[in-house]
């Protein structure tokens, strides 16, 4: 196999509060190769976004803190990296989305002066020529005559074509990979549907990576090739759809599963995953979804389960799943 | 007595903007038609779910009902009597049979009272309970209805979280033991797995107490789950109203079909999403003569520009407004 993309190893990220120590994620590893699309689901506060973060080297610190592990991109640790790099790297190779675009645009300016800056800075750009890539951009991501509307400001537009403004904003460096967290979770389903395809097509088009952040099970079957499922801080699931659909192994995933509405069958009652989630600050002792957990076993309020591959690609982290003792 | 529990006629609400000051000095205002004379019916006991996309006016016809706002036009029957022709004090009376549970209970709980405060105003203000140990009594119990420990009970709202706060909106709600739940987007803030508790326990509460549901959502799945008929709305109006099977396995009108097609199924073997209309939502400001759908409707022909397609009866309970069917 070829290198992956982007490599996570044993990636911890803590919050140094006065209230204490929050491990919003920990130890998680897993990797995207070139052209894969990684979907990162999980629950609020699971620490979807702090990894995304981490990726992009945005962790404030004060008070975050990068507690363990490394996170490589092209084969290079981004942690390791003089400033200057990492701002060449954010502004050329990973691009991010967000939830809410009017986080990541600048209401006082043209979203043409905009892009158009970024390419100047970024890819050195003349005026004109970073005018005529924005108006390019943003005639692929499907805005009407984009002539006049690159002189438009922000709030001129609608909810979803903000949506592609950020995205023709993100891809107008040539990034090789993506970071989408939640992009759609604020869009009604029909725009959804419309952002979504969007992003796959120019996810191919690119033949860029992607990583997607969602809490949405339904946004990823169809975004995504592999899925990664996170629980509490913890990675506990990795695979291919078809096996995290088909064949999940952790508790927490068959729970999720169990508990989505479904479009094409009703039931009277649904599963739902009994309980809350833990408190972040004061986190259970061994497996965190133990508390919540039908299959618990004494080992599991003991000691945290191992992240190991179960089938090629297939990785989950559960007790069930330990070697016999014999 | 009417076969209906609540039933909804003509029901119209119009908001005006003033717009900015040059379009006031012009004497010009715009029209906000939330809602546009809307039609629909909720027998004893039984769940309609009402479905339809931000600023459709789903949310302005949960408050038109409890009588928060007032209609520009219509008729709400209860029980086939006029509510909007009720008494001050009669309608004080009514609205305890008329609840509303919303999507943030945070919101709507006050910061500064224990569950004990909150759960036992109600009782107060509608004599229910008198003495302190009855009052302690009945919060108790409502607590337990809705799964939580009696450990609860002094508590504050910022000490639970988002799926125990919505069982606190829920159980505050029954304390004057309503006929009509309306819920509007109760679950849509909760992560899957606490919406399903929540679900779960509306369906109970609905079992135990024969409550009639108005249920509020965006989510399609959400809407399938709870609901036994189920009402579409688009841009002020009813498009598709039908029993859950046919909307869902059957669906008429060109918009459900497109919301149907557009929804990610948590299913990778199911065929991907995607739209089937052009453009975007219409806005409810001044909307065109005709369909709200015609811009975007992949049928639509000139009549579609010209006459406003009326919601036809197709078969027992389900109809559809359009004019190509
Ligand atoms: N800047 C910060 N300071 C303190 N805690 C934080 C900060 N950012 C995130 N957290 C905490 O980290 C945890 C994970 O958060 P997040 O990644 O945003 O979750 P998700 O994106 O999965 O909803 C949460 O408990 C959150 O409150
Ligand atoms: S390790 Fe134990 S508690 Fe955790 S998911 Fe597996 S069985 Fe459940
Ligand atoms: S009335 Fe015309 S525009 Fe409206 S939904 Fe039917 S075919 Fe489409
Ligand atoms: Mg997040």
């Amino acid at each position: 196999m070829t290198q992956p993309v982007l490599e996570i190893d044993n990636l911890s990220v803590q919050f140094n509060l006065k209230r204490g120590v929050l491990r919003a994620i920990d130890q998680i590893s897993f990797e995207i190769g070139k052209g894969e699309t990684f979907g990162l689901v999980g629950e609020s506060g699971s620490g979807k976004s702090v990894t995304a973060r981490a990726i992009m080297r945005l962790i404030p610190s004060p008070p975050g803190e990068i507690a363990t592990g490394t996170v490589r991109f092209q084969g290079r640790d981004l942690y390791q990296m003089p400033d200057k790099e990492i701002r060449e790297i954010r502004g050329q190779n990973i691009a991010m989305v967000f939830q809410e675009p009017m986080n990541a645009l600048n209401p006082v300016f043209t979203v043409g002066s905009q892009i158009g800056d970024a390419l100047r800075t970024n890819m050195g750009m003349s005026k004109q020529e970073a005018r005529e890539r924005t108006i390019e951009m943003l005639q692929l991501v499907g805005i009407p005559s984009p002539n006049d509307r690159v002189d438009n400001y922000v709030h001129e537009f609608s909810g979803g074509m903000r949506q592609r403004v950020m995205l023709a904003m993100a891809l107008s460096c040539d990034p090789t990979f993506l970071i989408a967290d939640e992009p759609t979770t604020a869009l009604d389903v029909t725009i959804q549907a419309v952002i979504l395809e969007l992003i796959t097509s120019m996810i191919e088009r690119f033949d860029m990576s992607l990583l997607f952040i969602t809490h949405n099970l339904g946004v990823v079957a169809h975004a995504c090739d592999k899925i990664g499922v996170m629980y509490a801080s913890h990675i506990v699931e990795v695979g291919t759809k078809e096996e995290i659909f088909a064949n999940p192994q952790h508790p927490y995933t068959v729970g999720l599963l169990r508990s989505i509405p479904r479009l094409d069958v009703q039931s009277k009652f649904l599963t739902p995953i009994d309980g809350t989630v833990c408190n972040m600050m004061e986190p259970p002792p061994g497996c965190k979804f133990n508390p919540r957990c039908s299959h618990a076993m004494d080992i599991c309020r003991e000691r945290i389960p191992e992240f190991k591959e179960l089938s090629p690609g297939h990785f989950a982290a559960c007790h069930l799943h330990d070697q016999p003792t014999v | 007595m009417s076969e209906y529990l609540l039933e909804v006629k003509n029901l119209v609400k119009y908001f005006t903007l003033n717009g900015d000051f040059v379009s006031r000095v012009a004497g010009k205002t715009q029209t906000v038609k939330a809602v546009d004379g809307i039609d629909f019916y909720i027998r004893p006991g039984e769940t309609l779910g009402l479905v339809g996309e931000s600023g459709c006016g789903k949310s302005t016809t949960g408050r038109l009902i409890t009588r928060l706002i007032e209609p520009t036009d219509g008729e709400i029957k209860l029980h086939g009597e006029d509510l909007l022709a009720f008494p001050p004090k009669r309608m004080r009376e009514t609205r305890k049979n008329v609840q509303l549970v919303f999507q943030d209970p945070y919101a709507s709980l006050n910061p500064r009272k224990t569950i004990m405060d909150i759960l036992s105003r109600p009782l107060e203000v509608h004599n229910l309970a008198t003495t302190w140990y009855e009052k302690r009594e009945r919060v108790l119990e409502l607590l337990n209805l809705v799964g939580m420990g009696s450990e609860h009970i002094d508590r504050y709202p910022h000490e639970f979280s988002g799926g125990q706060r919505q069982r606190i909106a829920i159980a505050r709600s029954l304390t004057v033991n309503p006929e009509l739940l309306i819920g509007d987007e109760p679950v849509s803030a909760l992560d899957v797995s606490i919406q399903a508790q929540i679900l779960n326990l509306l369906r109970e509460l609905q079992e135990k107490f024969s409550l009639t549901y108005l249920f509020i959502a965006h989510d399609l799945a959400v809407i399938r789950h709870i609901s036994d008929r189920v009402a579409v709305m688009y841009v002020g109006k009813i498009v598709e109203t039908g029993p859950v099977t046919t909307i869902f396995n059957d669906p008429q009108h060109p918009y459900t079909k497109a919301l149907l097609a557009a929804v990610p199924e948590a299913d990778p073997k199911k065929p991907p999403p995607r739209l089937i209309l052009k453009g975007e939502i219409a806005t409810p400001i001044d909307p065109p003569p005709g369909c709200r759908l015609q811009g975007r409707c992949p049928i639509a022909t000139s009549i579609c520009g010209e006459v406003e397609p009326k919601l036809e009866t197709v078969d027992t309970d389900h109809q559809v407004a359009c004019h190509h069917l």
